[in-house]
């Protein structure tokens, strides 16, 4: 079976959001990783795992230890996937500002 | 610098929450979105019905400057209190995106700023992910169109 993962996959559950911000601050080994949830060592690897096939993390071997690491090109690719969307809803909001302060001091 | 405009997709598997802040009373925040001629002026499309009650409904196009059709979308008003909240459905028409569910949240901060809070809900995953592709191809098509107007303004 071809697996179909990309980033958007990757921040769909709330428990691999947390591991992006738990990772955020700084590289940990997936033993640290785990002992910030109430769930089984197992479930926590299944969503490294994903997280690791959709790019947003990365491995590093230090010493006998594999720390996980975000990488920064996946995280950019979630941002810039949303930028066009916000910059059209940034357009239009401004837009509205603009329209409804010129009405206001109109009244 | 901290943008004004806030887009979150990752809030859940099928939604997309746009937030931002304006240096309006709700008050006008709400009628920017409730009196059709300041609809039309900041949305640019024209409104074709725009009906602000509970089981009301809502239709806007926009035509290029040959009178075609180039835009239009309609849904209906499920809920609306003022300078609350509007909960409505929405679909672009011939665009092959299925009605997507938005709860648009106003509130006030002081006497001259609000918070409009939207929450889109989408079909599926997939349906979201094509929406936040979209505006590349909009967005371009109204700078287009708008490059137009002022061209042909010119011309005059």
């Amino acid at each position: 079976m071809k697996l179909r993962r990309d980033v958007f996959q990757a921040i769909a559950d709330p428990t691999r959001r947390a591991i992006i911000s738990l990772l955020a601050i700084n590289a940990m080994t997936p033993t640290a990783i785990a002992e910030n949830f109430d769930y089984s060592r197992q479930t926590i690897s299944k969503h490294i795992q994903i997280l690791t096939e959709c790019e947003i993390l990365e491995q590093e071997q230090k010493g006998r230890e594999i720390y996980y690491q975000l990488n920064p090109h996946g995280m950019r690719e979630i941002a810039e996937f949303i930028e066009p969307f916000r910059k059209h809803w940034d357009d239009q909001f401004n837009k509205l500002e603009q329209v409804m302060k010129s009405h206001q001091s109109k009244q | 610098m901290e943008q004004k405009t806030k887009v979150h997709a990752e809030n859940g598997p099928q939604e997309i929450t746009v937030t931002r802040t304006f240096d309006l009373p709700v008050e006008l925040l709400f009628k920017a979105y409730t009196k059709p001629e300041l609809v039309e002026q900041w949305m640019g499309n024209t409104v074709i019905k725009l009906e602000n009650k509970p089981h009301g409904s809502y239709r806007f196009e926009k035509k290029d400057s040959n009178g075609q059709v180039v835009f239009s979308a309609h849904g209906t008003i499920h809920d609306l209190k003022e300078n609350q909240l509007i909960t409505r459905t929405f679909e672009m028409d011939n665009a092959g995106f299925p009605a997507q569910l938005e709860f648009l949240e106003f509130g006030s901060i002081d006497d001259s700023k609000s918070h409009l809070n939207i929450k889109m809900v989408f079909r599926s995953v997939e349906d979201r992910d094509n929406m936040l592709k979209l505006p590349f191809a909009y967005g371009l098509n109204m700078a287009h169109s708008q490059l137009q107007t002022i061209m042909e303004k010119l011309k005059q």
